[in-house]
């Protein structure tokens, strides 16, 4: 084994290949551009076979119950017979109410961080809001068993129903457990996401047109509205997307809280039942081939529902883009 | 270069073979060529999944038999009674374990017999939050079955107050609340209510996810205990062993002998006393006959495969099993469980012993 002293193989050499238009390619380029191109191929392949298994494991379904599986309301495994609709409905319904609440809490906690704030507070305030996002969701739902639930309907429910009683949302038995938990419990889960999201957007926007505002003879929430708010506008609809995607899929916390009935009510105070946590209860013990393939097929709907509502979304971002930045005072 | 190579891996293969030697056994495992027989310290693992339900009592047993038999290592996954049936019929583990017991179709699929082994019984209780009563509700059986057909609405019912005429009870709304995950304990609770009411069997069914008429659904036992004691109002069906370590008050029923019955370990064993075994090893205990007997009760079973396909692992897992009915069970009380009676012992063990591997029964020392 002789030692070699020739170098002349550790120096890049021009590289041989040549690109369609005659011109010399670097290897490294070529490998890392092919690389590169193999990784995201490999995500969409991931999604792609994703949505190729869960048809066909919800195939049984499909077949047997056709389009009827998603507007039934009966969910029976003990008689086979099965229907979604009321899964679709707690999540699209628990999802739309928690962004009710985080929505303007989280604005308000990125637009006091983002142009309000002594520069002191920005730091440790915006930290201990992403912290919230590091609480497992099993904790969030232990906190909504035994703190939320019996606040609310102890507290909250009889204000609500005394004072409200004559709208449909705010009737019936009151437990605690319910939508109007799930919704809370998701709130609190979804608003370190919005909000830190929606900071950064906030960050973002050029000094100058606050400034601007600010010379003009705008006071701070006229600048914040009229100069800050449109410019960021498309990105605050992207971080409510966001939060959006993670209250949809949520599933811990919010089968502990949100009764597990499958039911659809117009009041709050009554239980439903969501996507998610239907698959989670029932999956382990699942043992008949439809019952398996119904359950296969809510997670089907789920992804189609996330699908959807994430195209929605986009539709969203894209439009609010286009409109003409700037508001008026 | 070639040669170097050689000799390193040459070298690699005595140091890995003299490790699998060390033990002073080794000519004697040449000996036996291709089938070794087992040795006394070769280290044997058994898997197992199932059941939630007696998870705490089998935890025990395999952390017993591991400091009798520490060259046994036994895994059990508390995965689900649905789950533990599907893994033994896939092989995919030793033994299964399950609290209702195999439906013809499901013992079907499997690619050999399984038996049941009863392995311990246990009791759902009805476990109730009424701040204003102070004694134990009696609740007759038809009354339980409105409670959870939604017919019963509020605490003070006449059909409540009937059985409990001394009972301070509210004219408060009755919040039910039932197992949403699948589980052995709805099981054997909606096995109950059936029994009792024809129209439940028919409407509502008996299964381990049932579409229920009304009231709240919790996640694990777990869930249930923890809404009925945070919230007033609230009844709930769990297992023994939740009810009593939470202190919850549990209901008396009333069972087919109409004498109000609690839920303690006698009135388990009573029930199990009361109903003839069959041959196939698992029987229904709910609404059993006898004047002491607990209406919701259950055998809670091991699934083992008749013909082990390793004689190793075969034997191992019979000696463990006839551990776990013989010693294991002075184990049950204190973890809210009762144990097998001894009549009903006699018969699983006529049956471990019929466990074999191809030709060679694997109890035959026992």
């Amino acid at each position: 084994m002789s030692v070699s002293h020739d170098v002349s193989p550790l120096i890049r050499g021009r590289s041989k290949l040549l690109s369609r238009f005659g011109r010399e390619v670097n290897w490294g380029d070529f490998v890392f551009r092919r690389t590169t191109a193999a990784l995201a191929a490999l995500v969409i392949l991931a999604l792609g076979a994703m949505a190729f298994e869960m048809v066909r494991g919800s195939w049984d379904s499909l077949a047997k119950f056709g389009f009827g599986f998603v507007l039934s309301r009966v969910w029976d495994p003990v008689h086979d017979v099965y229907g979604a609709l009321p899964f679709v409905f707690g999540t699209i319904a628990s999802s739309l109410l928690a962004l009710c609440f985080a929505v303007p809490i989280s604005l308000g906690v990125a637009i006091f961080l983002s142009e309000l704030a002594p520069m002191w507070l920005r730091g440790p305030v915006g930290f201990l809001v992403e912290l919230l996002a590091a609480v497992p969701s099993v904790v969030y739902g232990l906190w909504g068993v035994f703190a939320l639930a019996p606040w609310l309907r102890d507290t909250v429910e009889p204000l609500l129903a005394n004072h409200l009683g004559f709208l449909p949302f705010f009737q019936g038995q009151q437990h605690g457990f319910g939508m109007l938990a799930g919704g809370i419990i998701l709130a609190i889960m979804i608003t370190p996401t919005i909000s830190s999201v929606s900071r950064e957007v906030l960050r973002a926007v050029p000094s100058a047109l606050r400034e601007g505002a600010l010379g003009l003879g705008a006071t701070p929430w006229e600048a914040v509205r009229v100069a800050v708010l449109p410019y960021a506008r498309s990105g605050l609809v992207g971080a409510t997307i966001l939060g959006l995607g993670r209250a949809l899929g949520e599933t811990m916390a919010i089968t502990m809280v949100i009764g597990n009935r499958s039911e659809i009510s117009a009041s709050l105070f009554a239980p439903s039942y969501t996507m998610a946590s239907v698959i989670a209860n029932e999956f382990t013990e699942a043992t008949g081939v439809l019952y398996l393939s119904s359950l296969a097929e809510v997670g089907l709907l789920l992804f189609v529902v996330t699908v959807l509502l994430n195209i929605v979304a986009r539709l969203l971002v894209w439009r609010v883009g286009r409109l003409p930045e700037g508001g008026r005072l | 270069m070639f040669a170097r190579r050689n000799l390193l891996a040459g070298l690699l293969l005595a140091l890995v073979a003299c490790k699998g030697n060390q033990p002073s056994d080794a000519p004697a495992a040449k000996a036996e060529g291709a089938t070794p027989a087992p040795k006394k310290d070769e280290a044997i693992s058994l898997n197992g999944a199932g059941a939630t339900f007696p998870y705490p009592l089998y935890s025990k047993w395999i952390s017993e038999y591991n400091k009798l038999n520490p060259n046994i290592k036994i895994n059990y996954q508390s995965i689900g009674s649905g789950g533990g049936i599907k893994q033994v019929t896939a092989g995919t583990v030793d033994f299964g374990a399950t609290d209702a017991p195999m439906k013809d179709d499901e013992a079907k699929q499997a690619p050999g017999k399984i038996f049941h082994i009863p392995a311990t019984i246990g009791a759902v209780v009805v476990a109730y939050n009424v701040p204003e009563v102070t004694g134990t509700l009696k609740l007759a059986p038809e009354v339980l079955v409105d409670i959870y057909a939604g017919k019963i609405k509020k605490w003070n019912d006449p059909k409540i107050k009937a059985d409990n005429a001394d009972a301070k009870l509210p004219a408060k709304e009755i919040a039910v609340i039932y197992r949403t995950d699948g589980s052995g304990t709805t099981a054997v609770f909606t096995d109950y209510l059936g029994k009792i009411s024809p129209e439940w069997k028919e409407k509502v069914g008996v299964g381990k996810v049932v579409n229920w008429p009304a009231g709240l659904g919790a996640k694990g036992n777990e869930g249930v205990t923890g809404q009925v004691k945070t919230t007033p109002y609230t009844i709930g069906y769990i297992e023994r062993a939740y009810a009593s370590q939470n202190k919850l008050p549990m209901a008396e029923l009333k069972n087919k002998a109409g004498k109000f019955v609690s839920p303690t370990i006698e009135a388990m064993s009573a029930a199990a006393e009361a109903v003839e075994m069959p041959d196939a090893l698992f029987v229904s205990l709910s609404n059993a006959e006898g004047d002491a007997a607990y209406p919701i009760t259950s055998y809670s079973y091991l699934l083992v495969y008749e013909n082990a396909k390793d004689p190793v692992k075969g034997e191992a897992l019979a000696k463990y099993v006839w551990w776990g009915l013989h010693d294991g069970q002075q184990f049950a009380k204190d973890l809210d469980y009762a144990p097998i009676p001894a009549k009903v012992l006699a018969k699983v063990e006529a049956r471990l012993k019929e466990l074999r591997s191809g030709d060679k029964k694997l109890l035959s020392g026992a």
